[in-house]
């Protein structure tokens, strides 16, 4: 790593409309440096990277690459430059293959394509940067995973020197994440310079080697990744101290109000997903359900909640029969569900707050009578769960789709709680939120558990399972492989169960 | 704050690209038909100077002629009837993203229908409030199935209902042609008999004995059903529970799934009170204005209710007014002569509106973001 820098920018501000996404932010870093630009959600992460790359033109400050003052009117000049970016939200035409994906948008692209050659350079920054990736592939048939791999070469075909990735790692496996890492690495010592953006601590201590941190669009400190712990980075990111401990009480498992015996389920493409899976879940714990994603997590949940039709097996809720039944039967027993998909399936985007906090409770008193709603106690409902779970909303007329994810999520999780449920399936519920999103989501969960619900936790971060569940149920290939209390679990026994090991208990 | 916007380099206005709106301010959602009407009377003004007539003496006759005087009014009513009811149908599986584009067929099944029970159902004494009802309810029924028999293919096996619907549309006016040259036929002529008088729905002018100056109003008490059932439509959906199901289910039937609510049921239901509504128009314009049933009754109510419910928005109020301006279009069209320069024009307005209502959505933009 040497130290001239490779990119430098000073005093950047850039105003939207009703807020300074950057504030004065002065960002630079060196060549053959991985260097983390650390912030919560609405931090101005995103904008401040796409300035360097040409997508916003600041309202101040000044670019330099290479000691070189710049001005770039769009991203092909910032590429032109050297500089590209993958953006969180993937930019590849579904259809196409892997190599025309890489070839798009070229200028000089001649009128007659060389395919065969570009495929074998597609090759060839593959397995340099360990980028494993069928260049003849169609973009559709790819995974996630796969199809950053593809943004990645493209920029690097490009001849891009800086890169920046943007949330890279939200949407990666955890082994994914090892080879992600692993091609980081690769890149800087072949003397490219990585900006890495995130809000996960872990991640950033792991890969970094210098720290920038952004809060509230304004430049807080970039120190070096030295003696550095979770605690410092996370108080200077939120701008106050944040407990990693949950206090729990011991666990007092009640009677059983979710139990599952022998289910079967398809998956969307018709194939079994559960295969004869059973597991209880008790009144006053919380059962984690660990496991490597795409394992039937979410055909679990979705058969719990209704919404997809059961092929064997039973499930009883608080002792009723429900395997058949359907949704507004299972909401009726006492489920209560906080799906994985929060705009898909949770809430209607168009709807308002209010609307969208009355999707469970409007069929009863007092929210409606026998045909007619309540409006007026509607809207009074919803302004004490605003208040109650601190959703941040203008009003509670604004429209679902104008919240940002923790928002929503305090949403779908404030509807689901208030109906006070004997069972809850919460589905990834932090996902993609921000520190202190996420550890209200976790003191909310434990509180229902106090209240005696039984919950059903389904999440890809273990550190999570290991900090909220009284049991650990490990899923591989539709099925619950292993039953272990959380307090006597260790991380690699886990670790173990989800790749399909055999376990001696 | 210490924004620094003077340092900024000196805007360039490199190009003009459209964007796509984000959001539609709320302003231009209500004031947009009306934006749109302008611009598109200021196409047809372009168009007839080419062909050699004065704009504004046309449209100020056109609108003379649909909104001038009472009979005007009379005759722009008795278009807009049937497109408020056939509209509110359209918009009511709009709403519910169920295209169902079979409205025109659906009136004709309602119309004959109310014309079964106006000629061989009930005797010719049935007294008239009962007659009418009993047609009504027939009508609406008949509208109901044809609006059904989609709901139903699309609830339980997924065919698309835009077929469908389009489909039954040819089958119901040639069910109708069967039996008005058939069965029903009155010597072999394209229509039937005409209805007993107790199966006419009032006119005004009917009432000239005792209010002088209603005579020559030949609107009907149709218009009394239409604007009831927009305000009824309007108040269910946003006031009531099952309202709200469909309020759901149309913006995200994903989401209404979880909530509980049977989107099936909710869909063959909704298909045949959009199919009903139709139905209902068809009735009226039996009953209202021909008195029997005939060839063409409808000039394609049905197809421009699309358009009506459209350009309304969806909105039960809304689909009111639009229907008026619609109907004095339609009216105010005889204005001109020759026809063919009125349907042009007829077909420029529409062009516009509905061509313009999606550029709304965009917006032009002046150089880099
Ligand atoms: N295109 C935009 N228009 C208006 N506001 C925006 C836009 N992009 C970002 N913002 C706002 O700027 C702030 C910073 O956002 P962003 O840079 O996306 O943060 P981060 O990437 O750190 O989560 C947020 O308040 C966000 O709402
Ligand atoms: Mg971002």
């Amino acid at each position: 790593m040497s130290t001239n820098p490779a990119f430098e920018m000073r005093n950047i501000s850039k105003r939207f409309p009703g807020v300074l996404a950057n504030d004065n932010v002065s960002f630079a870093a060196a060549k053959g440096e991985i260097h983390a630009l650390l912030g919560e959600n609405g931090a101005g992460k995103s904008t401040l990277m796409s300035v360097l790359c040409g997508l916003y033109r600041p309202d101040g400050g000044e670019l330099l690459i290479d000691g070189a003052p710049v001005d770039f009117r769009s991203p092909r000049d910032a590429i032109r430059a050297g500089v590209g970016m993958v953006y969180q939200h993937f930019m590849l035409a579904p259809s196409q293959t892997v190599t025309e994906n890489v070839m798009l948008g070229l200028r000089d692209t001649p009128f007659v394509l060389n395919t065969p050659q570009l495929a074998a350079e597609v090759e060839k920054i593959g397995a340099q940067f360990h980028l494993p990736v069928d260049p003849h592939a169609m973009i559709w048939q790819l995974s996630v995973g796969e199809q950053q791999r593809v943004e990645i070469i493209k920029m690097l075909y490009r001849g891009a020197n800086i890169l920046i990735l943007d949330e890279p790692t939200a949407v990666l496996t955890p082994p994914e994440i090892e080879g992600f890492f692993r091609t980081l690495r690769e890149m800087a010592a072949a003397g490219k310079t990585i900006v890495f953006i995130s809000h996960k601590l872990d991640e950033v201590l792991s890969i970094a080697d210098r720290i920038t941190i952004l809060r509230g669009g304004k430049w807080v400190d970039t120190v070096a990744n030295a003696n550095l712990t979770k605690a410092t980075l996370a108080s200077m990111m939120v701008g106050r101290e944040v407990l990693f401990r949950l206090d729990k009480t011991p666990h007092q498992p009640g009677a059983a109000q979710l139990a599952l015996s022998q289910v079967q389920a398809l998956d969307d493409k018709r194939l079994p997903a559960l295969r004869k899976l059973s597991l209880t879940v008790h009144a006053g714990e919380i059962v984690g359900v660990a496991g490597v994603a795409g394992n039937g997590q979410r055909e679990l949940a979705e058969v719990i909640a209704g919404i997809r039709p059961v092929t064997g097996g039973a499930i009883a809720v608080t002792g009723q029969d429900v395997t058949h039944a359907p949704p507004l039967a299972r909401i009726q027993a006492g489920v209560a569900y906080v799906p994985e998909d929060r705009s898909a399936t949770g809430s209607a985007p168009d709807l308002s707050v209010a609307e969208n906090l009355a999707l469970r409770a409007f069929r009863k008193a007092p929210l409606a009578g026998r045909f007619v709603l309540k409006r007026q106690l509607m809207q009074q409902q919803a302004q004490k769960l605003i208040a109650q779970f601190g959703i941040a909303t203008p009003s509670p007329q604004t429209p679902s789709r104008k919240l940002s994810g923790g928002n929503l999520q305090k949403l779908i999780l404030a509807r689901e709680i208030s109906s006070q449920p004997q069972v809850l399936v919460a589905a990834y519920p932090t996902r993609g939120l921000d520190i202190g999103a996420t550890e209200y989501v976790r003191k909310v969960l434990l509180e229902e558990r106090e209240k005696g619900v039984a919950i059903l936790l389904l999440s890809e971060d273990l550190e999570e399972i290991f900090a909220l569940a009284d049991r650990i149920a490990v899923i591989f290939e539709g099925q619950i492989v292993g039953d272990l209390p959380a307090n006597t679990a260790d991380l690699e026994t886990v670790g173990l169960l989800m790749a399909g090991e055999q376990v001696e208990a | 704050m210490t924004s620094q916007t003077t340092r900024s380099a000196n805007p360039t206005v490199s190009r003009v690209r459209l964007e796509r709106r984000l959001e539609q301010p709320r302003w231009l959602q209500i004031m947009s038909p009306i934006i749109l009407l302008g611009v598109a009377l200021l196409f047809g003004a372009v168009l007839l100077r080419m062909v050699g007539a004065n704009p504004w003496a046309v449209y100020s006759r056109m609108a003379g002629l649909a909104f001038g005087d009472a009979y005007g009014w009379s005759d722009t009513t008795l278009k807009a009837t049937p497109l408020i009811l056939a509209g509110l149908g359209v918009s009511l599986a709009f709403r519910m993203r169920l295209w169902n584009i079979g409205a025109e067929g659906q009136l004709f099944i309602g119309a004959w229908f109310a014309t079964g029970v106006a000629l061989h159902l009930l005797p010719e004494t049935t007294p008239q409030p009962l007659m009418l009802l009993v047609m009504a309810v027939a009508g609406f029924v008949g509208g109901a199935l044809w609006g059904g028999i989609p709901g139903v293919l699309k609830a339980r096996l997924n065919v698309n209902e835009i077929i469908t619907s389009l489909m039954l549309n040819y089958v119901a006016i040639f069910w109708n042609n069967y039996f008005i040259y058939g069965p029903w036929s009155q010597r072999g002529f394209g229509l039937s008999p005409q209805f007993p008088r107790t199966a006419w729905l009032p006119r005004f002018t009917d009432y000239a004995e005792q209010f002088p100056f209603l005579r020559g109003i030949t609107a009907h008490f149709g218009i009394f059903l239409a604007l009831i059932l927009a305000i009824v439509l309007w108040w269910v959906l946003r006031q009531t529970k099952w309202g709200f199901e469909i309020r759901v289910l149309g913006d995200n039937p994903q989401a209404a799934n979880y909530a509980g609510i049977n989107i099936v049921r909710n869909t063959v239901l909704i298909m045949m009170l959009s199919g009903g509504l139709a139905g209902l128009a068809g009735m009226s314009e039996v009953a209202g204005v021909v008195h029997r049933l005939q060839e063409r009754f409808s000039p394609g109510y049905g197809f421009t209710a699309i358009i009506v419910a459209w350009l309304a928005k969806l909105n039960p109020l809304a689909i009111v007014l639009v229907s008026y301006l619609f109907a004095g279009l339609l009216v105010g069209g005889d204005a001109i002569q020759p026809a063919g320069i009125a349907q042009m024009l007829q077909g420029v307005i529409l062009f516009v509106m509905v061509g313009g209502e999606m550029l709304l959505q965009y917006r032009v933009r002046f150089g880099q973001v």
